[in-house]
């Protein structure tokens, strides 16, 4: 593909925790209405990559560039960025404090400047849309994981953001309540949102995935389409930990 | 045995007491009040100085750390004469003809704000630093990050222990005698210094026992409410 093409593109990105070399060299490209899924063992550097391209981690070398513009130089706007950048996480991480509805339109109210009216029926569409809107007055504590979950990318999806980062978003669920999370990712894949996505359903990556990249020790060690990467894995180690999955019963 | 109780609870002096003591009482209350405000305000300050990030906060969190340690480390009372005699006589701008009231009320929120800040710091520590990330992601700032996400999760769950430092310091209006406002206690003392009879002690006492007791009901109904919600998504 042209490097033009990409939307994101990350060069040469490491992560190091103190002795801990997390990301070892990353470079991935990500065009625009692209579904890309990192999957990998627990501790790959999934989360990480994807913490990295938020800019909730800074990283220790190489270049992320996000529409042409590279968001890793100093003083790149943070918060611009943020604002095209929508991450949802594993553990859901609504705000306790404030309503389904308020969890929603505190960030298009206080970010974008959206009126109350303005924020609430963008807020509408988006948990009507995920069968949520009944429960706009509750407290997250009164709603199922995958309620909170949905919550969760509805607060993501309020932003409009061009760029979905998914961190393991069905990890923490219930196995019953995966498929409605699983199901309004599906939606957005076919919406043509652009995706990066960290899962470990491997089902789920192969099906919606445009573009599967597997992570090994901070390295991506093999990419490619889902049919290839699930068919015919080329590398020793794609192969012995797809074996591990098979046999945990998650492809 | 019956001069102890006619000493203590001698029902004439209470009675006989009650009117002045209640006049000087209110004077605790009012200090209590405006001194409570004053302390959350300045506290909060000083706990937004306290966790200021990164290495531009760091003079703010030096400046900070020294302001409580070094008001957390002195006896109250030193304060009271400090602020009440010192800086009027020193003629220090802004102190000269302020009211003993005011000085007073200045006395205890300089103490226990740095309490109060350090009550609001556990509870910002006590916030999941997801909570955070979260809100950052979403394109708020640091300062909208604080003030619509952190601080409304850590003011809730300090109530108790800001309950403590509130009692504490309602009851230490009463050292407001030592430079010579006639509030509650002193005009107790005043009382029982002319007639030789201690009843109106236990009057006073009785006055700063009652606004605390349903304080601390009314704590435990907002903890019991809010612990509902504390517990929520925090996954």
């Amino acid at each position: 593909m042209a490097a033009d093409d990409a939307y994101l593109r990350l060069e040469g990105v490491e992560k190091r925790f103190g002795p801990a070399h997390v990301l070892r060299g990353i470079d991935l490209e990500v065009r625009e209405h692209e579904v890309v899924a990192l999957i990998g063992a627990s501790g790959s550097g999934k989360s990480t990559l994807l913490r990295c391209v938020n800019l909730l981690e800074p990283v220790s070398a190489g270049r992320i560039a996000l529409g042409g513009a590279e968001i890793t130089r100093r003083g790149a706007p943070l918060d611009a960025v943020r604002r095209e950048v929508g991450i949802v996480f594993q553990s859901f991480n609504l705000f306790p404090h404030l309503t389904v509805l308020r969890n929603v339109t505190l960030a298009p109210r206080e970010v974008l400047g959206l009126s109350r009216r303005e924020a609430e029926e963008r807020a509408r569409e988006l948990l009507e849309r995920i069968g949520l809107w009944e429960k706009r007055d509750a407290y997250p504590d009164r709603l199922s994981g995958g309620q909170q979950q949905r919550a969760a990318i509805a607060r993501a999806l309020a932003m409009q953001p061009r760029l979905m980062l998914l961190d393991e978003v069905t990890s923490a669920l219930d196995p019953e309540l995966v498929g409605d999370v699983l199901d309004l990712v599906r939606e957005l894949a076919r919406g043509g949102m652009t995706m990066l996505l960290a899962t470990h359903e491997m089902g789920f990556a192969r099906e919606v995935a445009d573009r599967v990249c597997f992570l090994d020790a901070g390295r991506i060690l093999e990419e490619g389409p889902p049919a290839r990467i699930f068919g015919e894995p080329r590398e020793a180690r794609t192969q012995a930990f797809l074996r591990r999955v098979i046999a945990a019963g998650r492809l | 045995m019956g001069e102890v109780a006619d000493n203590f609870f001698n029902g004439y002096h209470l009675e006989e007491s009650f009117p002045q003591i209640l006049e000087g009482f209110l004077i605790n209350i009012r200090m209590m009040l405006v001194a409570e405000v004053a302390v959350l305000l300045w506290a909060l300050v000083l706990v937004l100085m306290r966790v200021a990030p990164g290495r531009g906060g760091l003079p703010l969190r030096i400046l900070a750390v020294a302001y409580i340690d070094f008001f957390r480390g002195i006896p109250l009372i030193l304060v009271f004469f400090f602020v009440c005699f010192g800086l009027p006589i020193a003629g220090v701008p802004g102190f000269r003809d302020q009211s003993l009231f005011t000085l007073s009320v200045i006395s205890l929120t300089l103490v226990y704000a740095a309490y109060v800040a350090e009550v609001y710091r556990s509870g910002i520590d006590g916030v999941h630093p997801s909570q955070a990330a979260a809100s950052r992601s979403l394109g708020l700032s640091y300062r909208q990050t604080m003030r619509f996400v952190v601080l409304p999760q850590a003011v809730r769950r300090v109530v108790p222990p800001l309950l403590n430092d509130f009692v504490g310091l309602q009851k230490d209006t009463a050292l407001a005698a030592t430079v010579g406002i006639i509030e509650g206690a002193n005009a107790a003392q005043i009382y029982a210094g002319n007639t030789l009879n201690v009843s109106s002690y236990v009057g006073v006492a009785l006055c700063f026992i009652v606004i605390t007791i349903p304080l601390a009901r009314l704590v435990d109904y907002l903890l019991v409410r809010d612990n509902r919600r504390l517990r929520a998504a925090m996954g």
